[in-house]
């Protein structure tokens, strides 16, 4: 639709996605060319920006072994590039009502009993689109650093990929957002002040400030608020106790 | 990685940098200012691509043609087509929509008393895709001891040219502090400065009132609201767009929904006492050409949903074009640059690497001011031979310290290294991206979908983006997840009173029946068809030689 402003020096490479071959556009991810190449995705595409992780993708370039891991939303298409989609990876999940987590790697380790069996060959790490370590985390989670583990998952998008990898069958998105919520629940101290603003506006602190704007005509907002960017300050007559 | 010639173009911004790092930000633009530079550039303002809609409860209203052209098209499925004796699900509660205002709807719901096993979320894809796990610069709310949410109330008004509906705005500004803190309850991790949370200044903010988890604000939020869900046994149907809404053929009340597997093309019924629509915004309807920043399933049928089943719509004839999409690689063209890059120093920087507005007036204005550039020769040509001003990232980390970029804005840092650039070192190609719907169907204080009169549609709720008249004609940042935080906390609530008052209504397509007249009337041929569910982004030789075997999504 948009995505390809025709140039006169547009290039083309070849990709081998499940083993056929289709010529797509140079420049493109691998998401847009094989749309460009005819598929129509109802699985495997969600966000396009790199955040869902409904979109892994394993891949191979000639003449080397190694299997790469990538985003088809985020990762540019190579010549000769193989491709294979993963749109789902199945990790049967246990979820924990927020009144039953606990903060300790006890209970982790008792809803998820495989994370013992890590042996921090790292393949996980390997396949981690986003960079990260989960083996780390994993031996964060072992040593009872939640905390740890929990920050060095922040930017985990739950894509699966390096619960694939693993040798010890680890779930790691799902036990990272266990530990991320256990976290967030029990390690983030409350802000006091957001409380306290929520504690005035219970109490009705600005409502009758609010039903005099409501009352005001558009033309003395609008002059209000140019007096306000230039003084910093409101009238009186709008100024809260 | 930047080619060579591109190479040669960022030399003026580095040369100018240092310079830029310490020379006053250019000064904040009067309303009047603001106004004049919008209607001179933005693409809101430009009458030929927009026309008066033909059919419907609004029929005669002017909005972008590309909304038009939606709702005037067929629906999917007609009044007799369907077995309507059979019904898969009853419900009292209908959500449609996973992002952040259907998981927020349906939180509170459950919360307030409805059962869980009676509410059902059919979402078009997964459990949360959505704009929502997108979000990054942050959710404004009057949360610091030097804001109130009467000063969030006015910012608002101001950076929609005081085109909102004012009571909602007052909702949206007196709420936003307490679902800030009733996710902060649930465990979601903001980012915190010392012992409380930290507060950024964004576009058209008087101050900063941001709040933001890193870059992957909306990621983590999702997370915890997925997990809540999930914990609460609430029944998620993926893979299950709505297609038509059901309406009771006696009262009009919306009654329910047909549903459509998209794996096996089968049709569900469901009948709901009370329905929610939170199913976003139109991004991919790819209006006048942008490219998006939404996700995949942004195609606008709750709009053309509701409008069907008789709902008022407001605000239609704008959009928002967020300032910072990405204009270069290629692979990612109009993608979000978050706001969060400019509250934290990046600068906006023509091809003579001088700075042409103030970077953090409402999205609108800054829009504006980078199309200004572009057209009158000030833009810098991509290799794809497209337009676009620098964002100077770099400076940020000259401003505020190297490392600041991996910290603050690690989404985007990741994401540009995947084509070999490094924004802590080069400066980024940008240029405004479709990004908002800032109007949508009309809709009460207790998000009740009302007719054009005023009247509400009985059984029907709606709440996010889909909604119109919080944001006026321009959304400020932030505010768009301040609305579907607070707007779907009192959808839940709202709902749980009206399945305790509401009986078990009977099912009809005879709301379609009159609009089937109407689009027969004006000649709309049957081959148009909405909602459309997804993009069609197949190429063109291959489209041009498509033979239908079997039934497949329009």
């Amino acid at each position: 639709m948009t995505q390809i402003a025709p140039t006169a020096q547009r290039e083309y490479v070849t990709i081998f996605f499940n083993g056929e071959a289709y010529r797509v556009p140079r420049g493109l991810t691998i998401m847009k060319a094989l749309e460009y190449a005819g598929f129509r995705f109802t699985r495997g595409s969600g966000c396009r920006g790199g955040f869902c992780g409904a979109c892994p993708v394993i891949y191979r370039l000639p003449g080397d072994y190694k299997v790469r891991v990538g985003l088809a939303c985020q990762t540019a298409v190579v010549d000769n590039m193989y491709i294979s989609l993963i749109p789902y990876v199945p990790l049967v999940e246990h979820v924990s009502r927020r009144e039953e987590l606990k903060p300790d790697s006890g209970y982790v380790l008792k809803l998820f009993p495989e994370l013992s069996r890590c042996v921090s060959c790292n393949s996980c790490s390997k396949a981690c689109p986003q960079g990260l370590s989960p083996m780390d985390a994993v031996q964060a989670i072992l040593r009872g650093d939640l905390k740890k583990a929990a920050d060095l998952t922040f930017d985990c998008i739950a894509c699966g990929l390096c619960s694939l990898r693993c040798p010890a069958e680890i779930r790691h998105h799902a036990v990272f957002r266990l530990v991320g919520r256990i976290v967030g629940v029990y390690y983030t101290p409350r802000s006091k002040s957001v409380e306290e603003r929520v504690r005035e506006i219970e109490s009705g602190k600005y409502r009758a400030v609010f039903e005099k704007l409501l009352a005001t005509p558009v033309t003395e907002l609008r002059r209000v608020y140019e007096e306000y960017m230039k003084t910093g300050r409101l009238p009186e007559s709008l100024e809260v106790r | 990685m930047y080619p060579p010639e591109v190479r040669k173009l960022i030399q003026i911004v580095e040369d100018t940098r240092r310079e830029r790092a310490r020379a006053p930000a250019p000064r904040r633009l009067s309303l009047e200012e603001r106004e004049q530079l919008v209607r001179a550039w933005h693409p809101d303002y430009k009458p030929e691509y927009k026309r008066a809609v033909r059919v419907g409860p609004c029929k005669g209203l002017v909005m972008y043609s590309a909304v038009a052209d939606l709702l005037e098209s067929w629906p999917l499925v007609k009044p007799g087509e369907l077995d309507l004796e059979h019904v898969d699900y009853e419900v009292d509660f209908l959500v449609v929509g996973s992002g952040g205002a259907g998981l927020a709807t349906a939180w509170w719901a459950v919360k307030s008393g409805v059962d869980p096993s009676s509410v059902l979320i059919a979402t078009k894809l997964r459990l949360g895709d959505s704009n929502t796990v997108k979000y990054q610069s942050g959710t404004q709310a009057a949360t610091g001891p030097d804001d109130s949410p009467v000063i969030h109330l006015l910012d608002t008004l101001a950076g929609a040219h005081f085109t909102n509906n004012q009571k909602l705005v007052r909702v949206l500004a007196e709420e936003a502090p307490l679902v800030i803190k009733w996710l902060e309850e649930l465990g979601v991790r903001w980012s915190r400065v010392g012992d409380d949370l930290e507060r950024l200044p964004g576009g058209g903010a008087t101050r900063a009132r941001l709040h933001c988890c890193g870059d992957y604000t909306g990621l983590e939020v999702m997370r915890v609201l997925k997990d809540e869900i999930r914990s609460l046994g609430v029944r998620v149907l993926e893979f299950h767009p709505v297609i038509e809404l059901l309406t009771d053929p006696d009262t009009g009340a919306v009654s329910g929904a047909v549903l459509l597997n998209l794996d096996t093309g089968e049709y569900k019924i469901v009948r709901s006492k009370v329905t929610v629509l939170a199913t976003g915004g139109l991004g991919r309807l790819h209006i006048v050409g942008f490219p998006t920043t939404n996700h995949y399933g942004a195609t606008a049928d709750g709009l053309v949903l509701a409008y069907r089943a008789g709902a008022g719509l407001v605000d239609m004839d704008t959009l928002q074009y967020h300032p910072t999409g990405v204009a270069w690689p290629e692979a990612i063209l109009g993608e979000l640059i978050p706001e969060k890059t400019r509250s934290i120093g990046g600068q906006l920087v023509n091809a003579m690497g001088q700075r042409f507005i103030y970077e953090l007036e409402p999205r609108d204005v800054v829009a504006s001011a980078i199309i200004r550039e572009c057209s009158e020769g000030r833009g810098v040509v991509t290799p794809t031979g497209t337009c676009g001003v620098w964002l100077d990232t770099p400076i940020i980390e000259v401003v505020k310290g190297p490392g600041t970029i991996k910290r603050e804005l690690p989404a985007l840092y990741r994401m540009f290294l995947r084509h070999g650039i490094d924004i802590t070192e080069e400066p980024i190609l940008t240029y405004p991206t479709l990004h908002y719907q800032n109007g949508g169907v009309l809709l009460d204080e207790w998000t009740h979908v009302l007719r054009p009169s005023g009247e509400p549609i009985r059984g029907l709720l709606a709440a996010g983006e889909v909604t119109g008249g919080i944001h006026g004609k321009n959304r400020l940042v932030g505010n768009s997840t301040a609305d579907i935080f607070v707007f779907g906390r009192r959808a839940g609530i709202e709902a749980s009173k009206l399945v305790r008052e509401s009986p078990k209504p009977k099912l009809s397509l005879k709301h379609l029946e009159r609009y089937i007249e109407e689009l027969k009337q004006i000649g709309v041929p049957e081959s148009r068809r909405a909602p459309i569910l997804l993009p069609d982004y197949r190429g063109e030789a291959v489209l041009k030689r498509i033979i239908r075997i079997s039934f497949q999504l329009k």
